[in-house]
């Protein structure tokens, strides 16, 4: 039976994994993480779930063994955090190379020093290149729905990679919502049991990950570039069917809210992007054209909805929780790369705000709406790049 | 047990399988002792195993794509990772049903005793039914001969151009202070030891470890007939001993077992001047590791 239930989205990604039934779990813990795992350890002692659980000494070692796992043919699961992710880094170039589709909870906090346990995106921000899809949640019903999509995604032939479900620490993995938890049968039915085109199979012995010379490397790399393009076509289509079957559906790779006729359209991920709702609602109360848009895929990055909101919108203000010294905010940076050949491109502007778990108002998103409508005003834009609610 | 009690029941070499599950053709160097290890093993565990290679000599071996000299699936891993990443197959195996399959992580030293050290703890810590055989070259031979923690007093690498000034790290020992139900050390001179505690690793639910002597020429710097004449030698000397620590119980092995009483240990120089890499150490310096080498038979005394 469905049922709703109020928790925390921490506990809801650990539903999740329970619900898609994934067959090894490797974790380690850390903060803002750790709820994850504990409910996923509760389940499988509880015999609630039918997976084998390695409590493993290190996230490295996590990683390491969900590729051992997910090699040998099992549907795997992690979760981890900051510096976790960090330690991982370069077993998540192997298991995207290795083309193995793991589903991982990453429950976004800041990296130190100073030690700071809260919401940024510095830690999965950094992971761009690793050939991971990217998914920025909104809300605890959004992570259940998203993991659940994720491994259909990630196990459909076409393309075999792995996925990133992000959260911000403390302001949802920590808070409780209402969620609506599915009737196992429809996620089953949803979601079929993971059957790789490649194992370890001792009936039918192949090597995994051999040692391979510049003739064919480059090959390699580009069938995991078609591949992120097939899930770029792919995530629309599974997140519609998972509307038509559950109801909720998050406009594939970008939510967008009021932008239809709007001249400023605000871009943001994650729970931002929520409170820009809350913002652009009493804008608009104001009488100022204004819409929000919610990136919910980083990779692969939505170049082509970025490009339809372009279309009508004359400005774009991006604001990042997270910031690339020497540059700007990557979202500020995918944004304005991906309007590069548009001759009539909207004015850009990039805002920097919500560090290390920081609160992001909508207050302060009026701040950045009125900096922006004051350049779109005068066609010119002042300032690129503005820190917002710094003390000096 | 006695002596010729324990050679009753070894393995036979009448005994071992023809079939070659390492298979010729490959790319290790000439007088590889690596090889000759993998081999043995193969044999004493048959077709049903999955291999765990991190970086490493034998990641080389078993050739580029589209090719592999491995008989049986084998799944390449980051260079501190084989422990956890076996840790990943094994339990996948659990879930799945899969049953009657060794999984064998098969390291060289680099990434056992130094960078893979912390998997392993944690691996064998879970009691993760597996083996872990480290493949002891005493450097990281794959990448140019640079000293590990294996690496022995006095030997020159390419990072200890003068001799290494450190002793050789024992990791056996520190596998049994895990308390795991089976350790041991072997030498690809002594196959038929070898062998039979591979197999015996194979039949024991749990952890298993061991570590195997294998000579390097070009990295211990002698010509490549006397692989197996060095490994004979490093056992006679003493500088390897050949032992079991099963469900704790210590036990010395094969020729080993006769070495307790230092007049029976041949002295380490017989052992050094076969190889390049022992060419600078003066006789001070060969006082200090022959100093190493009887305190360790000491300790083994002490475990007996």
């Amino acid at each position: 039976m469905a049922q709703m239930i109020i928790d925390t989205g921490n506990h809801i990604a650990g539903y999740a994994c329970r619900a898609a039934r994934a067959d090894v779990i490797a974790a380690y813990p850390i903060t803002p993480q750790s709820p994850v795992v504990e409910q996923i350890a509760d389940f499988v002692e509880k015999g609630e779930m039918d997976a084998k659980y390695i409590r493993v000494e290190s996230e490295h070692s996590a990683m390491a063994a969900c590729i051992g796992a997910a090699a040998a043919g099992a549907r795997t699961f992690t979760a981890t955090s900051a510096h976790g992710l960090a330690l991982m880094h370069e077993m998540l170039h192997w298991a995207s190379a290795a083309r193995l589709p793991i589903v991982m909870s990453v429950v976004n906090r800041a990296m130190g020093p100073g030690w700071n346990i809260w919401a940024d995106f510095s830690d999965s921000l950094s992971q761009r290149d690793t050939g991971w899809i990217q998914f920025y949640c909104a809300d605890n019903q959004e992570i259940f729905d998203t993991i659940i999509q994720s491994y259909r995604l990630c196990e459909d032939k076409q393309v075999m990679m792995p996925a990133m479900v992000c959260h911000e620490g403390l302001i949802l993995s920590h808070t409780s919502m209402p969620v609506d938890i599915p009737n196992q049968k429809d996620v089953d039915s949803f979601l079929p049991p993971y059957n790789p085109p490649w194992i370890l199979d001792v009936n039918e012995p192949v090597t995994h990950g051999s040692l391979i010379y510049p003739e064919w490397y480059m090959e390699f790399r580009y069938f995991m570039y078609e591949a992120m393009e097939k899930a770029r076509k792919l995530i629309p289509k599974i997140d519609k069917e998972y509307g038509e079957k559950f109801g909720r559906e998050y406009g594939g790779h970008l939510e967008r809210y009021r932008c239809e006729d709007a001249d400023l359209v605000l871009l943001s991920m994650g729970t931002i992007g929520s409170e820009a709702k809350i913002a652009v609602d009493r804008l608009r109360n104001r009488g100022l054209k204004v819409g929000a848009a919610r990136v919910r895929v980083f990779r692969p990055f939505p170049k082509e909805q970025i490009q339809n909101l372009a279309e009508s919108a004359r400005m774009l203000g991006v604001i990042d929780r997270q910031v690339s010294y020497g540059m700007e905010g990557p979202l500020f940076t995918e944004v304005k790369a991906s309007l590069y050949h548009r001759e009539d491109a909207p004015l850009m502007t990039g805002f920097i705000a919500g560090l290390g778990g920081r609160d992001v108002t909508f207050l302060d998103i009026e701040t950045i709406t009125d900096k922006a409508l004051k350049y779109l005003k005068t066609g010119r834009v002042e300032k690129e790049i503005e820190w917002i609610g710094l003390k000096r | 047990m006695d002596w010729l009690e324990e050679v009753k029941k070894m393995v036979k070499l009448k005994e071992l399988p023809k079939e070659e599950l390492l298979l010729p053709g490959n790319a290790t160097c000439a007088g590889c002792g690596l090889s000759v290890a993998l081999r043995l093993a193969y044999k004493a565990l048959g077709p049903r195993t999955v291999l765990v290679i991190p970086a490493c000599c034998a990641s080389v071996i078993h050739s580029p794509f589209p090719n592999t000299s491995f008989a049986s699936p084998c799944l390449n891993i980051a260079f501190e990772a084989a422990a956890a990443a076996a840790s990943g197959v094994v339990a996948a195996y659990e879930k799945r049903g899969v049953k009657n399959v060794t999984v064998l992580a098969w390291a060289g030293d680099g990434g056992t005793a130094d960078i893979g050290i912390q998997a392993l703890s944690g691996a064998v810590e879970r009691g993760t039914n597996f083996i872990y055989v480290c493949y002891d070259n005493e450097s990281y031979m794959n990448t140019g001969i640079q000293r590990s923690g294996s690496t022995p007093y006095g030997a020159w690498t390419t990072t200890t151009p003068t001799g290494k000034r450190q002793h050789k790290k024992n990791v056996p020992l520190i596998m049994a202070a895990h308390n795991m139900p089976y350790v041991a050390t072997a030498c690809i001179s002594h196959p038929l030891d070898l062998i039979s505690k591979l197999r015996k690793a194979k039949e024991v639910e749990g952890s298993k470890y061991i570590q195997i002597l294998v000579p390097c020429p070009p990295g211990w710097r002698f010509p490549t007939e006397k692989t197996i004449e060095l490994g004979r030698l490093a056992v006679q000397t003493g500088m390897w001993a050949l032992f079991e620590i099963e469900h704790g119980e210590f036990r010395l092995n094969g020729p080993s077992a006769r070495l307790v009483d230092k007049s029976k240990r041949k002295p380490i120089e017989q052992y050094l001047k076969e190889q390049g890499r022992f060419r600078n150490m003066t006789n001070d310096d060969i006082e200090v590791l022959q100093e190493w080498v009887d305190k360790s038979w000491e300790h083994y005394k002490r475990l007996m």
